[in-house]
């Protein structure tokens, strides 16, 4: 069964003023419980709007929400569980710290909840292990901390409340590498264990191309493309095209096109990829005994 | 080449002196920053980039040590508008930055307060909005902005003040890579054309591939200083601190180690196509990259 979906969903941002803006434009989608979808396209393409619907954060100026089968804005729904459902990570942390100190912050969602207070501690420590903050962190505000740290403190009060679909916009913007490779290596445990379905928006080629099963790519308020991302990252001209690029070491693999070297039918989306099928074409002409 | 800003084992403390004051932050930091040059500033989530970059505008004071800009001490107060005359900076987060209620107003803010005469604010807002594509939003409000807007447009208020050194705090994080790109482009353009210093503080290796000079900070030291031809070069010390390389540099690294003999120091998509082009047509290697490498 699908998980989410939007049928016709429109949201224009202040109707009737000058600065009347379509940012949803008539959105069809239809995501499958378990997916690790990644969501991208240019600046102002729609992609936080859209996502702010599927927790209920934004109502749909036109269209339907369903999350489980169910119209999250029909009458009698509970809006509240929706938010409990759908995890939703801020593009930016400022918006979501407001506590006075982190450890409150990040028990904020699983207090809500309902949760005993044991039960609070424990899911805050293990969140705060998921993004790798330190304890010594804990009783300090949470808008005294660097910018990676303010982060991490916004994914850890997501993943306290351990959302049956987890949505992070940006997660990795200003992330050191290191801590950006823990973090989706963290994600992705969490989507293989608990079966959750994910949802990453993010402008790093690269990290796409390394966790996403299905990629979803916006334009201009509509859906250009759904599909994986081996497929997609193959369209590289039309990417391009719409201000969006590919991979760092797949661009490689088109310049080496270009000058005549076809190396790998598909071209490679991450690192250890192409460096294995660098490695099996020179086996391949060794063995064809062109040097 | 003359100095712009100098740090001379600077620490600091948050709350300096004061009941809830910090950790050290800053542990002796000195660092010099020539007119012209374009720098980078790398380093693991909290090792005091921010921080340091923000003692360049005098927003903070060093708790212990000096920094000069353009030969002014920032702890004489008197200096203050004279040294912010001269430094530009862009934050981290875009929202501690707008403040005006409509986005021309917002570009505008700092030329009003260095006493700029109108037309001359009116056409440097709009220039500076053209070069970052948000002409069409000059009367929205920032809150009506999507992520990356509010990130064009708070680079287009430090544009428009046209400082000589402008301190770049992860410009492009929340950009697309075409944003990305043209602001890249923009700062290189900067730095080439108009001679601006440029401090940039990313996380994005294949950005800092293209400055003249990379700075490596750990735990609020200096750990690496450098070209990036060298610093990028030691894949293994790079990951070590919690950093990265170029996506081509680990590719040379790793095939590297499987014993093809490729250069440590490629640095992009191009140079590497070269490099393994070069290899698989055995010629000698004349990427020249080894050679090249302090041009
Ligand atoms: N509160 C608002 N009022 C009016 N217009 C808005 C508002 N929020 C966003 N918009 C507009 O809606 C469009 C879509 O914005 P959205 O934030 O969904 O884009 P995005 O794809 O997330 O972009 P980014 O990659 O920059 O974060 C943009 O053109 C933006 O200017
Ligand atoms: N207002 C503050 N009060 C106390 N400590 C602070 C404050 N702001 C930052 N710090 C601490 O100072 C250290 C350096 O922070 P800084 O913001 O300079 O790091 P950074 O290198 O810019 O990190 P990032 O990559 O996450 O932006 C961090 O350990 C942080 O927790
Ligand atoms: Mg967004
Ligand atoms: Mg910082």
């Amino acid at each position: 069964m699908s998980v989410v979906k939007v049928e016709s969903l429109s949201h224009v941002y202040g109707k009737g003023t000058p600065f009347e803006k379509t940012a949803v434009d008539g959105v069809d989608l239809e995501i499958q419980q378990g997916e690790f979808v990644g969501v991208i396209g240019h600046t102002g393409s729609g992609k936080s709007t859209l996502i702010q619907h599927l927790n209920g954060l934004l109502k749909p100026t036109q269209g339907r929400v369903l999350i489980n089968g169910k119209d999250i804005w029909a009458k009698g729904a509970d809006i509240r569980r929706t938010r409990f459902e759908v995890g939703l990570v801020f593009q930016y942390p400022e918006y979501q710290l407001f506590e006075e100190t982190v450890y409150k912050d990040i028990a904020f969602g699983p207090r809500n909840m309902g949760l005993r207070e044991e039960e609070i501690r424990d899911a805050v420590a293990d969140a705060v292990r998921f993004v790798g903050l330190k304890a010594k962190h804990m009783e300090r505000s949470p808008f005294e901390l660097s910018g990676g740290q303010k982060r991490r403190v916004a994914i850890a009060g997501v993943i306290a409340m351990r959302p049956q679909v987890l949505i992070l916009d940006e997660p990795t913007a200003g992330l050191d590498p290191k801590g950006r490779d823990m973090i989706l290596e963290q994600i992705k445990r969490y989507h293989e264990q608990t079966g959750s379905t994910v949802l990453l928006v993010s402008h790093s080629m690269e990290d796409i191309a390394r966790y996403t099963t299905k990629l979803l790519v916006m334009n201009h308020g509509r859906i250009f493309a759904y599909d994986e991302p081996q497929n997609v990252f193959a369209r590289a001209d039309e990417l391009i095209a719409l201000g969006l690029d590919v991979p760092q070491v797949t661009h490689v693999f088109s310049l080496l096109r270009q000058r005549g070297y076809e190396i790998a039918s598909k071209p490679p989306l991450t690192v250890e990829e192409a460096s294995e099928e660098i490695l099996r074409y020179l086996m391949r002409r060794k063995g064809n005994g062109t040097c | 080449m003359e100095t712009l800003i100098e740090t001379k084992d600077v620490s600091f403390y948050y709350n300096f002196g004061e009941e809830n004051q910090s950790d050290e932050i800053l542990h002796g930091v000195s660092l010099s920053i020539p007119k012209g040059q374009f720098i980078a500033v790398l380093g693991h989530n909290g090792s005091g980039k921010s921080t340091l970059a923000k003692h360049f505008n005098a927003i903070y004071l060093p708790s212990g040590g000096t920094v000069y800009v353009d030969g002014l001490d920032t702890l004489e107060e008197d200096k203050l508008f004279e040294i912010r005359r001269r430094i530009g900076m862009v934050f981290q987060n875009p929202d501690n930055q707008l403040v005006a209620t409509v986005v021309e107003e917002d570009v505008a803010f700092a030329l009003e307060n260095l006493g700029v005469p109108p037309d001359e604010i009116r056409r440097r807002v709009d220039e500076a909005l053209q070069t970052v594509r948000m002409s069409d939003y000059a009367k929205h409000a920032p809150h009506q902005l999507s992520g990356g807007q509010k990130q064009r447009v708070a680079i287009a208020g430090v544009l428009a003040m046209a400082p000589s050194c402008i301190v770049f705090d992860e410009p492009t994080a929340m950009l697309d890579p075409q944003g990305r790109r043209e602001v890249m482009d923009t700062i290189l353009d900067l730095s080439r054309q108009q001679g601006t210093t440029i401090v940039m503080i990313t996380h994005y290796m294949d950005e800092a591939a293209l400055a003249d000079r990379v700075v490596v900070m750990d735990d609020g030291r200096i750990l690496l200083d450098g070209v990036p031809r060298k610093v990028f070069a030691d894949v293994e010390l790079m990951k070590s601190v919690g950093l990265d390389v170029p996506q081509v540099t680990d590719l040379s690294f790793r095939l590297r180690q499987k014993g093809i003999p490729l250069p440590a120091d490629v640095l992009t998509p191009e140079e590497f196509a070269d490099a393994l082009v070069a290899y698989l047509e055995g010629a000698p290697d004349q990427g020249g990259t080894q050679e090249t490498g302090d041009a």
